[in-house]
């Protein structure tokens, strides 16, 4: 047996104490509410969406850039929460998974068209994914009003579903964007 | 009571069938789902571990007073402080067949695997947590890693664990068909495969977590974590924690999938009770990323050296198999190191005709993570090798590939195989031939012709599985698992404003049980669905289960929920026919209401009954007791039922890059009676899509000191959008005749199917090439290195 010490990455027992960190006063503009958050500069958006405010919708699956839960609109764009500072947000327009309903009560006749085309189409099994895919489709589709199937498909492969082999989120993106397409001819008529 | 009897039922059938909107989903679409993270309670303390940084070694030292000292932590406890019991799980074996390990919830004095939970940091919060995470010392001797199933079985290997000699969990030999030697001496043809398939994470989306404290009112600890086993978890917790049963409750909110790495205890979630216990605190711990891809439960790294031998049509005539599955380091509960090897030992032949078959299955332990089941458990590997043989077979024989399958598939049912499990009916034929006839009519075979002309490579494959489902306690107790899953008990109450409510001890975790369970329950009783509404994952609430594995919800835990659901529907009709003084067989249900089966018109609803039974008690005949709830269990005393399917795909390999496309997945399924079909449909495509992930990406690898690399999704690959293709799906419908709705179970079947197809396929692209590729995961640089070999080989001759 070969035998040696191997002390962890630590600092040596008589470094001095850390500091306690400091607390930041924020503002935030979340869902077009106005927010006063007194917390560490450290905390990411994602985590003060969900601990400070209690804005849980908004999910955390990798807490690295990856897989796309923790999406919200930051002025109107898909943003991983995860990669940026609450600080890093203060005066910008967020907008979380919470503001996509007419009625806050969660009732089905409440949902919103891309809601309900998730729904229609089975494009969420666990759910967990869910809010990321929504808020990244809601980004995608406000630039991008003409985007086909495989556009679609090519902004989906941003995020990362476990459940439901994408199929069913590419449709219900579709079946959402034609939908707002065929109720707005005037508007495409006029571009 | 069997199914029928409540005689003209008008609400059947309504809703069984139909792909019904889930009820899931208004919530998990507006934010106001709630999974184990969005708990929060006042007071509440965040957990993080200390984790070994070694992959094997003595703890000599552990230090954790800077860690106490670090502003924001509350607390740090090693396995000497905590005193919990130790997770132990067993096979009722033989010492030479099975070595009981002991899993303790902190390692003591022993660290087996990178990652291994070390000592609980408790703090404000979790950023505070990580903080002191980083300030302990813990010093190790370090002893040699064992990080291959090879090193594992080496002469002289270090043990991962003393009283397992050899390394070895579990070592089985089965079957041994008398003559089977002299078959293959005699045989026309044996063919090999030796495959190695890559260790897998499950990989729900949302990690593992808990929230645990002590409730002085009930005195109970409640344990929120998210389990599909939430009575399996209440049991382990009172046995570590050294308390009642009733005195723990499992509270199982809304989980973000599971795929088995759920279905296992984890030490970390008895851990932060422990804590909680102790501090008389909530603590939270929610596993990072990092920590579920290096230290929580993997899963499919094994090894199979396997012989067919065939006659010079093509039948299979005898399988020799030895199987050898890397579980790391310890062994999971309830289900043992033992899942993996005696799933594939008991059930390779599959859905062929194999009229001899000898087995060796063994467990061996590593200095990894250990292993849990994953969605199929050994299935994805096994029918891969199995597809892989016939494939070889009918190259060697000059035989189509889809013909010589069609050869040997089984055709008459019940079929009682060299294995001693009888398959209930299915529909392995028909399965293959629609898959194979969509793939010719859709043109494939016609463009791979064109495409080889031109010198692309197009290869089309095939697999032809079987899927155990509604596995009960007989079929466990076959396994000699010292605890035996398989019975789910139902409680259906009827309230007084006439609405349901239904217990099932199965665990929704993606797969929609409030809606299908609702689906049979509301049928039973002709309801509206949104008069049913289904309690699962609650300890206190719902009756003894055993959670949602092994594709059982719809067919055991359906079969449970609709037999309590009928047993209600007679509590009404004893009610109504008191009321009408008539005998109870001329009394029916539907629509909400009890009718008369002579007088169709005469009806009584189930509100007006509900009234009687709770409000107006005085009014009860004496031999019927207040109140409207009725309980029900059921378990399956043969071998379980069978779903069965056949995946075809077609696939484009660019051979400078080794990369795969996946042109065309056709999948023909059959799951018996499907109570939603876009439900069934949706398992289907995200099995598929991990079976392809399996098939193509995704891989946990260890280096030579056993330090895992793939510790984020960088390193990790889950495929996207981009990878996983749109999947057609056909249905056949086979019905079960022993489960109450005829549902079979459809949980695994698309990631058992898909590395096998896709194997297939990848090879027959290779075809022209001469190269044959059999483990898996086939990423482009094995395809390119594997063509680079063999340009090598042949320019050298
Ligand atoms: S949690 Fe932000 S990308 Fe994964
Ligand atoms: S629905 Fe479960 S991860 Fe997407």
């Amino acid at each position: 047996m070969t035998t040696h010490s191997r002390p962890t990455d630590a600092p040596a027992a008589d470094a001095p104490a850390p500091e306690a960190p400091e607390l930041q006063l924020m503002v935030l503009d979340v869902n077009g509410e106005r927010h006063e958050v007194i917390t560490e500069p450290r905390r990411t958006l994602v985590d003060v969406l969900r601990h400070e405010l209690r804005l849980t919708g908004t999910h955390v699956g990798c807490e690295h850039g990856i897989c796309g839960a923790c999406t919200v609109l930051v002025d109107d764009r898909p943003v991983r929460a995860c990669l940026m500072f609450a600080a890093q947000a203060e005066g910008a327009r967020i907008r979380t998974v919470e503001s996509l309903s007419a009625g806050s009560c969660g009732r089905p006749d409440e949902l919103g068209d891309l809601q309900r085309a998730f729904r229609e189409r089975h494009a969420l099994q666990c759910g967990f994914c869910t809010p990321g895919f929504l808020m990244l489709a809601e980004g995608f589709l406000a630039e991008r009003p003409d985007a086909d199937r495989e556009q679609i498909r090519e902004a989906v492969a941003a995020n990362l579903c476990r459940c439901t082999g994408y199929q069913p989120i590419v449709e219900a993106i579709e079946q959402c964007a034609a939908a707002r397409r065929a109720a707005r001819p005037d508007a495409r008529k006029e571009k | 009571m069997t199914r029928g009897e409540n005689g003209a039922r008008q609400g059947e059938g309504r809703l069984i069938g139909r792909s019904v909107p889930r009820r899931e989903d208004p919530r998990l679409l507006t934010g106001r789902g709630r999974f184990v993270d969005d708990i929060a309670l006042p007071g509440m303390l965040h957990a993080q571990f200390v984790r070994s940084t070694v992959a094997h070694g003595e703890i000599t030292a552990i230090d954790l007073s800077a860690v106490r000292a670090v502003p924001g932590v509350v607390a740090a406890f090693t396995a000497e402080d905590l005193k919990a019991g130790d997770i132990i799980a067993r096979l009722d074996r033989p010492p030479q067949e099975f070595v009981t390990t002991a899993m303790p919830v902190l390692a003591r004095d022993r660290v087996r695997y990178v990652g291994e939970p070390v000592a609980i940091v408790v703090a404000r919060d979790a950023y505070a947590a990580e903080d002191g995470i980083e300030a302990a010392r813990v010093r190790y001797a370090v002893r040699p890693p064992v990080t291959s199933e090879a090193a594992a079985l080496a002469d002289g290997a270090p043990l991962v664990h003393a009283e397992a000699a050899r390394n070895t969990l579990v070592d089985v030999e089965l079957f041994a068909t008398d003559g089977i030697d002299e078959v293959f001496a005699a045989a026309d043809r044996v063919v090999r495969v030796e495959a190695r398939t890559g260790r897998q994470n499950a990989l729900p989306l949302e990690t593992r977590g808990a929230v645990a404290h002590w409730d002085d009112r009930e005195e109970q600890l409640v344990l929120h974590t998210c389990t599909q086993v939430p009575h399996q978890v209440r049991t382990v917790a009172s046995r570590c924690l050294r308390l009642a049963e009733r005195a723990v409750r499992v509270v199982v909110p809304d989980m973000g999938g599971g795929f088995g790495l759920k279905c296992v205890v984890g030490r970390e979630e008895i851990a932060a009770a422990a804590a909680a216990l102790r501090l008389r605190r909530p603590v939270k711990w929610i596993e990072d990323r990092k920590d579920a891809l290096s230290a929580s439960f993997l899963a499919r790294e094994q090894h199979y050296d396997v012989r067919a031998a065939f006659d010079a049509n093509g039948r299979i005539l005898a399988l020799d198999a030895d199987v050898v599955c890397d579980m790391g380091a310890y062994s999971c509960y309830p289900f043992t190191a033992g899942i993996e090897p005696l799933m594939a030992a008991a059930e390779m032949p599959g859905v062929y005709t194999v009229p001899a078959y000898r087995v060796r299955g063994r467990a061996v332990a590593t200095n990894k993570a250990p292993s849990a089941p994953y969605r199929g458990v050994s299935r994805p590997q096994y029918v891969m090798v199995m597809e892989r043989l016939f494939e070889r077979a009918a190259r060697e024989l000059d035989l189509d590939p889809v013909e010589i399958r069609r050869r040997n598939l089984i055709t008459s049912f019940p079929y009682t195989g060299v294995n001693g499990i009888t398959y209930d009916p299915g529909s392995y034929r028909e399965s293959l031939d629609l898959c194979e006839r969509t793939l010719r009519a859709e043109g494939w075979y016609d463009r791979q012709r064109t495409a080889r002309a031109e010198g692309r490579h197009v290869g089309i494959g095939y697999a032809c599985f079987s899927e155990r489902t509604g596995y009960g306690s007989a079929a466990f107790a076959q396994r000699k698992m010292a605890v035996v899953p398989g019975f789910d008990l139902s409680e259906a109450r009827m309230d007084p404003s006439g609405a349901v409510t239904v217990t099932t001890g199965t665990m929704s975790h993606g797969q929609s049980h409030e809606t299908t369970l609702a689906q049979i329950v509301a049928d039973e009783l002709g309801l509206d669905l949104d008069k049913v509404r289904l309690h699962q994952g609650d300890t206190d609430r719902v009756p003894y289960g055993w959670g949602t594995f092994a594709s059982r919800s719809v067919a055991i835990g359906g079969s449970a929920v609709r037999l309590a659901a009928g047993r209600l529907g007679d509590k009404l009709r004893a009610l109504a026919a008191a009321r009408w003084d008539v005998p109870v067989d001329r009394t029916a249900l539907g629509r909400g209401e009890v009718f008369r089966r002579d007088d169709p018109d005469t009806a009584i609803g189930y509100v007006e009954l509900a009234e009687l039974a709770y409000l107006r008690a005085d009014l009860l005949p004496k031999d019927i007791e207040p109140g409207l709830t009725a309980t029900a269990s059921f378990d399956v005393f043969n071998d379980g039922t069978f779903s069965n399917a056949t995946h075809g795909t077609v696939v484009e390999l660019a051979p400078d890059t080794g990369r795969v496309e996946i042109l065309r997945y056709v999948c023909v399924e059959d799951c018996g009676v499907a109570i939603n079909p876009q439900v069934v449909e949706g398992q289907c495509r995200g099995g598929i899509a991990q079976g392809i992930a399996g098939a193509l990406f995704e891989r946990v690898t260890y280096d030579a000191q056993g330090e895992p690399s793939a510790t984020s999704f960088m390193d990790y690959k889950v495929p996207t959008a981009h990878e996983i293709p749109d999947v057609a799906i056909h249905h056949l419908q086979t019905p079960c005749a022993f489960t109450e709705t005829g549902a079979k179970g459809a949980g695994e079947g698309g990631t058992i199917g898909a590395p096998a197809a896709v194997l297939n396929a990848v090879n027959d692209a290779l075809r022209p090439t001469g190269v044959e590729l059999d483990d898996t995961p086939i990423t482009p640089e094995t395809v390119h290195r594997a063509l680079h070999r063999r340009h090598y080989q042949e320019s050298t001759r």
